[in-house]
């Protein structure tokens, strides 16, 4: 294991110098509320040399993305952050980055999509974004956001993989709040993310390449798009293994879903991102009172991790999934949609209730969580069982 | 400034073989302008549209330079990240202190006055060291003859139709060639595919500036311009010597007009020929055509002022 350092800072502060310490050769970001404070940091780093990237101050999102396209083609490592109505502006870039196989790193600090406008957490960002093709891991604390960010740059330039990786923070609360984390020393990052040896660079003049060429004719287009899902499904391992060796350098264990209490839980909560901490929280209260609650955390969601989702949640008597966004005239939220799916192939049905909560920023106070545990006991006591889909916190 | 026997001895840099109409003016703007970066590496970068599908038809490729396609409107950043990677590469390491490399990027007067007009400006701002050249050819010519902001006013377009209650596009282009060059970089110019060796004189420049270089170069299309192959570089040159496209530039805030029309022929030897200004000259249109001269003169007017007050 590695010497590790003690600091209480914001998760952003820790992502930007995960960045630092990844030594990307280009960063192009535009400001946007979560995120800024990470492209400030970065800006801080640039101005006093402590990292050789180019520092591109574009004048969009949407140039970002152009921008980061253009230097990975170029074979540069590369780096971003976003999230929001910027991460929306990508749009068009996140799926020409996935689909030229470029291993960009982007942070996004999930906030809320307008309209109305509003700046604080929600997942309608990202989930806007999870069929563009890259893989997405999310934090659950400031430490997982910084030891995510280091692990996406091996991901990502994995050569079975070579897909972007979004890595997602919750805005504000895992952006902006202090926290205790542990940071590597920098050389221990620089080792384990090792070079950056691109295979189609535009600037390996001496071997010519073109990316991005017309494929309208003679459908070359969805022999691409099939090799994508390959790459997609094999990333599934590489995040995997990724975790374990970082986990072996920082002695934190990583694996695309986090149980807690599953291994005899009767009542689960299925949950991304920061909201994993209070459900785990009301899980432990509950166990204390011989409540068997159990909490299953999806840290990668793309690619989605159904087998081992399965594999958690068989036994469980009935399920709650969280979301943080909403897929409008779909049954339920898209984590839901992906839950229910996964769980499909069980012989025997697990009840399933979907909770959709915490839009833009909307408290998560721990009764909720409570409440959302009282309505799976009373499933499972057979009594009074919610509808499949309920809004959690609204006046 | 290289001789005709001198930049015949460099590279051809876009293959023959291309797919692009007869006539294109893109494809001679692109061949002409690559001539004169001789034979420094070069990474060119292409906006949506003609050029790009008619040159990168998968897996063929008439660029002998690596190349990127990214989207409509981003030629200008996506060219931005492969010059910023190639200085962060350098800062590294990776790529020696000593290498020079020259980096282009193409747009039609879509990808560029349009939906690329800030994508564009933002690299200008920023002053990478870029050529940025725009084939203007007035409509989106690639998705079918529809009006973009450089069309000219009174030209037919399929989204500025003839009809009864109107002719045409209302609106006159928009002057994108002042635009940049107010940005202040150090240098802009405009160029027509009629006039070789002022546009590679004006290309050797852009190549041999340390930041953004700007060209825009008027380049005939004879499918949406309605004429025949055979007629564009005949076009292109009248489009110059009606004053419809004055050729200057812009060198480090010094406007100079670079081909002199002493005296300028009338617009209707520039539309006349073309279909898509046939309705200018029915009965009933003689305010509008008037309408049309009266633009241009203007144009030529604050062109050639700006040349004579700061050149």
């Amino acid at each position: 294991m590695a010497e590790q350092t003690t600091v209480a800072t914001t998760g952003n502060v820790l992502v930007a110098e995960a960045m630092r310490q990844c030594k990307p050769d280009v960063m192009a970001a535009y400001p946007i509320t979560p995120q800024t404070t990470i492209v400030e940091e970065f800006a801080k780093f640039a101005a006093n040399g402590k990292t050789h990237a180019e520092y591109v101050t574009v004048e969009s999102e949407h140039s970002a993305m152009s921008a980061c396209v253009g230097a990975s083609a170029a074979g540069a490592r590369v780096m971003t952050a976003t999230c929001s109505q910027g991460l929306a502006l990508m749009w068009e870039e996140l799926y020409i980055a996935s689909g030229l196989r470029l291993p960009i790193v982007m942070a996004n600090a999930n906030r809320a999509l307008a309209a109305p406008i509003n700046i604080h957490c929600d997942h309608s960002d990202a989930m806007g974004a999870r069929d563009a093709g890259w893989v997405m891991l999310f934090a659950e604390t400031a430490q997982e956001a910084y030891d995510n960010t280091i692990m996406s740059v091996r991901i990502a330039e994995h050569a079975d993989v070579m897909l972007p990786v979004m890595t997602c923070l919750d805005g504000f609360i895992t952006t902006h709040s202090i926290d205790r984390a542990e940071m590597l020393d920098d050389a221990s990052v620089t080792e384990f993310v090792g070079e950056y040896t691109p295979r189609y660079a535009l600037l390996d003049t001496d071997k010519p390449v073109s990316h991005g060429n017309f494929s309208g004719l003679g459908g070359a287009y969805f022999e691409f798009k099939k090799q994508q899902r390959t790459a997609m499904d094999a990333a599934l391992s590489v995040v995997k293994s990724v975790g374990a060796e970082f986990s072996a350098l920082a002695g934190r264990p990583f694996d695309v879903v986090e149980g807690w209490g599953m291994d005899d839980a009767d009542v689960a909560i299925v949950v991304i991102g920061s909201t994993a901490g209070n459900a785990r929280h009301v899980a432990r209260d509950l166990r204390a009172k011989g409540v068997k609650a159990g909490v299953l955390k999806i840290r990668c969601f793309r690619p989605f991790p159904s087998a081992e989702i399965r594999e958690a949640l068989k036994g469980v008597k009935a399920v709650a999934v969280l979301d943080r966004s909403e897929s409008f005239g779909a049954e339920g939220g898209p984590v839901f949609l992906e839950v229910k799916s996964a769980l499909y192939d069980l012989d025997a049905r697990v009840p399933l209730v979907n909770y959709i909560y915490g839009l833009g920023g909307a408290d998560v106070r721990l009764e909720l969580i409570e409440s959302v545990y009282a309505d799976l006991s009373d499933i499972v006591s057979g009594t009074a069982a919610p509808s499949a889909m309920q809004y959690l916190g609204t006046r | 400034m290289a001789t005709l026997k001198e930049l015949t001895a460099n590279p051809d840099r876009l293959a023959g073989g291309h797919r692009l109409c007869g006539g294109c003016g893109a494809s001679i703007a692109v061949r002409q302008i690559m001539l004169a970066a001789g034979d420094v590496p070069m990474v060119a970068g292409c906006a949506t549209g003609c050029l790009e599908v008619s040159t990168t038809i998968y897996p063929y490729s008439s660029w002998r330079v690596p190349f990127i396609h990214n989207a409509f409107e981003n030629s200008a950043a996506t060219i931005s990240g492969v010059e910023a990677a190639f200085k962060g590469l350098q800062r590294a390491g990776k790529i020696p202190a000593d290498k020079k490399m020259k980096f282009i990027a193409f747009g039609g007067d879509g990808g560029t006055y349009d939906i690329g007009l800030q994508s564009l400006s933002g690299a200008m701002e920023r002053g990478h060291d870029m050529v940025y050249v725009c084939y203007d050819n007035g409509a989106y010519m690639n998705t079918g003859i529809q009006r973009s902001s450089a069309t000219p006013l009174g030209a037919w377009a399929t989204t500025a139709e003839v009809g009864k209650a109107q002719q045409g596009k209302i609106q006159r282009r928009k002057d994108l060639t002042s635009i940049i060059a107010d940005h202040g970089i150090p240098y802009a110019a405009q160029a027509s595919v009629s006039h070789w060796k002022d546009l590679t004189a004006k290309a050797e420049k852009a190549f041999a500036c340390d930041g953004a270089a700007f060209i825009n170069v008027l380049s005939p299309c004879p499918r949406g311009w309605r004429t025949a192959s055979g007629k564009s570089i005949e076009l292109a040159r009248a489009g110059v010597q009606t004053g419809f496209w004055p050729l200057f530039e812009v060198e480090d805030g010094v406007w100079r007009q670079t081909v002199k029309t002493p005296t300028l022929k009338p617009i209707e030897e520039f539309l006349k020929p073309q279909g898509r200004f046939k309705h200018l000259f029915a009965p009933g249109n003689e305010a509008l055509l008037a309408a049309v001269q009266q633009g241009v003169d203007e144009y030529y007017a604050y062109i050639q002022k700006r040349c004579a007050c700061e050149g």
